[in-house]
């Protein structure tokens, strides 16, 4: 009887999870990819298909724009690591105690602020009439009013600036459980900075680097508001290409297609940043 | 490298020149937010017009302050009731899968946890359109088959809170997993000795020992649906949540009244926030 | 003068925020001998230990190693290799990398890397084990890799910091003989931290008691035993039961101490100018004290008293008995000797102490 009712308890619990996954997670999915599939012949007509792939890699713009997308997101994740990394080492191994926390903390508070906002900070900076333009004519470095926004380098900054914390915060974990003295024995045995940062601090902080990689790199290319409004109109991102497909163009087919392989391209970086640093998806993610 | 290893002063002193940059890197968008929602101009850039609070308070056009401009209350309502169902089902369901994941053995678990962990990874435009083309697809099949109307499955709140849902459970279920593994099982047999029932164990001592977890999970949950766009923007209806009313107003330009409710925002998440992590620290381990 | 020593500290000084962790110390250690620095945890032996290696600097004074002062030089560019109290070997390389790790910063060609690496653990008794990982060795094995990491690279002092601690007792009395080994086969200069005085009285050449950033005293392990320099070497080194009293008598080296449970204790004098009315202390080693079942009177058993056995703690050859005086109810600690005489000494029972007065040794207070 009594395993009778743990069993029963055991199905309670799972109900809830098989639901959410099945269907919010996979049958969407699954669904998604049959929509892919699927060509518009007529009014509520339908044939099964790889056309709307095929529109995908014959129209320029949509392949430029996905290649566009993915290699400004790896760039970004880039940048993102080597300014991100001093600031975690800083944190994690040169700071003790309450300064320790208050740097950590004055991190943490700028991501508990929607994106939008962060968004429209960047947009109030970079505009032509913006403080940045501002401050430079009145320093004298430039003659008259600047645009800065509405290009790639704007969209750099913004897309560093929201995804910096998802880096900072694996990395400055993993430094933390550095023990100092392997450090320190390091230089004893005639190492030297650089050294020691090749062969013990980077190999120690590898989990926390690929996690905060994954994670930046899946943020940067999903990423929809910072490209739109800090690259403007002429600004080319998939995200965005996926939006007129759905909601202005009403073309479920080619924007389910253009999804999946947005899909496709996150998992399989994903899945190469796992393999290549020997990591698996349960000890980076599920922290 | 480390305080106790020598090193020349001109490197020490350009690494804390760049730590210094990098704050204020990150301070600067929401200082100048915070600072433009009282310029006593219409646009929310330079000149400095003058100190105003009236993109707080104002009541005449085009001077109209976030306690007088309707469409941005009633959406701050919207993200209210949406955060409240989602942070309220991830919580719940969540809660069940620590216990599922902690507690049971059972085959094809460490299939369901990678299964639980894919939401991490999707990106969430992917996610808001995955719902959208089932929900209508099931709406579809429905609507001809029964002749009924089944808006619920139309893009509308149902399908936003579903949507930042299927996310946020993840994290949810993450942060009491992980709370709930250091809970001490000898506690809970102790109280079947002493005569419990099983339910009467959990709710009695395991549930008030997660509580800090749970607790933090729904704030998190909270401040992760007002903020989310990605997914919202693929399922939104008519009425809509509070950052996709923001983002309409900034790409038609908009006066410092979205400062203003920046502000507010900032403010709002950021004692969420430190109220979370400070219940957490005091009650939790 | 022979070779200059391997190691020379000049009134070596280290001043902290609100205090002074090592104050004015100056000790040679010539070379190829095993020197302890013994002290309580907080004595500055530790502050000392990284000035040598090169984490600290010091506040004033002077550090040589081999007639070369080090003020100024790196910890990468001293020749000193430390023992670190969790070893710090790095768990992200093999055992092979991690003695190699010293070797590949010099520049050393990758096949006598190899060549070295594989004799130096051939000398530490674990060769061919190379490719193995850190957390597969046991912690004597640990042990043994992280002083090879060092010797590989030929230091002219290795500096060892309590690094037995974290083994379990009978695995630490084994590597006491071990590293002691190890040391007579490398003949290089080991400096070796402690705070655990058998560590040091076993292994070592010399010793010097640290206590409060000042040496007390430096010697060998029989000097500080048996010629305490001050009541804080008697009293941390070895086992020694402690009287306080008052100087009633001062009889060439000889001193009486009256205690003020008004007892008259006799004792040899360390130190000059002890004078009568100056308070001190007498220390008598547990194996000093004779045991006799029946009253000892006369000059040859001076500091003779009545006791009460409070207990017996049987012990093997290291056995012991408290006994307490039944005036003043103080106990002291006496060997209990394994011989057939006290075999059956049991709990209440009345026997009669005494001690030869050179044994004792009395240190006058304000002198230490």
């Amino acid at each position: 009887m009594g395993s009778d009712r743990s069993k029963l308890g055991f199905y309670l619990l799972l109900a809830p999870l098989l639901l959410w996954l099945v269907t919010l997670i996979i049958l969407p999915h699954i669904g998604l990819f049959a929509v892919s599939i699927s060509e518009k012949v007529g009014v509520r007509e339908y044939e099964t298909g790889l056309g709307n792939y095929a529109v995908f890699f014959n129209e320029p713009l949509y392949w430029r724009t996905f290649a566009r997308t993915a290699f400004m997101s790896i760039s970004t994740t880039v940048l993102t690591l080597l300014l991100g990394f001093p600031i975690a080492y800083y944190i994690a191994k040169l700071t003790r105690g309450r300064t320790k926390t208050t740097l950590f903390l004055m991190c943490l508070i700028p991501f508990w602020v929607s994106e939008l906002v962060r968004t429209f900070g960047w947009m109030i900076l970079l505009r032509e009439t913006g403080v940045l333009s501002n401050f430079l004519q009145y320093t004298g470095v430039i003659g008259g009013p600047v645009e800065f926004l509405y290009n790639d380098g704007a969209i750099m900054v913004g897309l560093v600036y929201t995804s910096i914390l998802f880096m900072i915060v694996p990395l400055v974990t993993t430094l933390d459980s550095l023990d100092d003295s392997l450090i320190e024995a390091g230089y004893d045995l005639g190492g030297s900075g650089f050294s020691i940062l090749r062969e013990i601090v980077i190999p120690h902080a590898m989990p926390g680097i690929v996690s905060g990689c994954i994670v930046v790199f899946m943020l940067s290319l999903g990423n929809y508001l910072t490209p739109i409004l800090l690259g403007g109109k002429d600004s080319l991102w998939f995200t965005g290409l996926i939006y007129t497909q759905f909601i202005t163009r009403f073309n479920w087919e080619l924007g389910s297609a253009f999804g999946f392989l947005l899909l496709a391209l996150s998992s399989a970086v994903v899945f190469l940043g796992l393999k290549l640093s020997r990591q698996s998806l349960s000890n980076t993610m599920g922290r | 490298m480390i305080p106790t290893v020598p090193q020349s002063t001109a490197l020490k002193w350009s690494y804390r020149a760049y730590v210094t940059l990098f704050f204020v890197y990150l301070a600067l968008p929401l200082t100048v937010v915070c600072v433009f929602a009282f310029n006593d101009s219409v646009f929310p850039s330079l000149p400095w017009e003058g100190f105003t609070w009236a993109w707080f308070f104002g009541t005449e056009a085009p001077f109209i302050g976030v306690f007088h401009e309707r469409s941005i209350l009633r959406s701050i309502g919207v993200s209210a009731f949406v955060a409240v169902w989602v942070a309220g089902l991830a919580v719940a369901v969540g809660t069940c899968n620590a216990f599922l994941f902690v507690r049971h053995d059972f085959r094809g678990k460490g299939f369901l946890y990678i299964l639980m962990l894919l939401p991490l990874i999707i990106p969430g435009v992917i996610l808001g359109i995955s719902i959208l083309v089932f929900a209508s697809s099931v709406a579809n099949t429905l609507e001809d088959a029964t002749g009924l109307w089944f808006d619920g499955l139309r893009p509308g709140l149902i399908l936003v809170i579903l949507g930042q849902f299927s996310f946020i459970t993840t994290f949810a279920t993450l942060v009491i997993s992980a709370r709930l593994q250091k809970f001490d099982p000898s506690l809970e047999e102790a109280a079947l000795n002493l005569g419990a029932t099983k339910w009467g164990a959990v709710r009695q001592i395991t549930l008030p020992f997660l509580m800090p977890a749970i607790i933090g999970a729904g704030v998190v949950a909270v401040l992760m649906s007002f903020e989310n766009f990605n997914t919202t923007l693929m399922l939104v209806g008519s009425e809509s949540p509070l950052t996709i009313t923001m983002f309409d107003k900034l790409k038609h330009g908009s006066t410092p009244v979205l400062n203003a409710v920046s502000l507010l925002l900032i403010i709002g998440s950021a004692a969420l926030g430190l109220l979370s992590l400070i219940f957490q620290r005091t009650k939790g381990g | 003068m022979t070779s200059p020593a391997d190691l020379v500290c000049r009134e070596l000084t280290k001043d902290f925020d609100n205090f002074r962790a090592v104050d004015q110390v100056s000790f040679e250690v010539p070379q190829g001998s095993f020197f302890s620095i013994l002290g309580p945890s907080g004595c500055g032996k530790t502050t000392l230990l990284r000035m040598i290696a090169g984490f600290q600097f010091p506040t004033s004074g002077d550090l040589l190693i081999k007639g070369n002062s080090m003020l100024g030089v790196g910890p990468n560019k001293r020749p000193v290799s430390m023992v670190f109290q969790h070893l710090a070997l790095f768990p992200m390389m093999s055992i092979g990398k991690n003695i190699g790790f010293g070797l590949r910063q010099r520049g050393v060609a990758a096949s006598e890397i190899k060549q070295r690496v594989g004799l130096v653990l051939e000398r530490v008794g674990l060769p061919g084990i190379e490719d193995r990982q850190v957390d597969q060795l046991s912690g004597g094995q640990k042990q043994r890799v992280a002083i090879a990491r060092c010797m590989v690279l030929e230091p002219d002092v290795l500096l060892l910091d309590e690094p037995l601690g974290a083994l379990d007792l009978k695995l630490r009395e084994h590597m006491k003989i071990e590293l002691k080994a190890l040391q007579a086969e490398f003949n290089t200069t080991f400096v070796y931290i402690t705070h655990d005085q058998s560590e040091a009285l076993v292994m070592s050449d010399n010793i010097v008691v640290m206590n409060k950033g000042r040496f007390d005293q430096i010697g060998t392990a029989k000097d500080l035993y048996y010629e305490p320099a001050n009541a804080f070497v008697a009293g941390f080194v070895g086992d020694a039961n402690r009287f306080e009293g008052k100087i009633t008598a001062v009889n060439g080296q000889i001193v009486t101490v009256q205690t003020e449970a008004g007892v008259s204790l006799h004792a040899q004098l360390t130190g000059q100018g002890a004078a009568v009315g100056q308070m001190a202390q007498i220390f008598v080693r547990p194996e000093a004290i004779e045991l006799s079942k029946t009253a000892l009177q006369g000059a040859d058993h001076s500091n003779a008293s009545e006791r009460i056995v409070d207990s017996v703690l049987f012990n093997g050859a290291n056995s012991l008995v408290i006994l307490r005086d039944p005036i003043s109810g103080e106990t002291i600690q006496v060997t209990l000797p394994q011989t057939g005489a006290f075999l059956g000494l049991g709990k209440g029972e009345t026997i009669y102490t005494s001690w030869n007065p050179a044994q004792a040794r009395c240190f006058v207070d304000g002198d230490a």
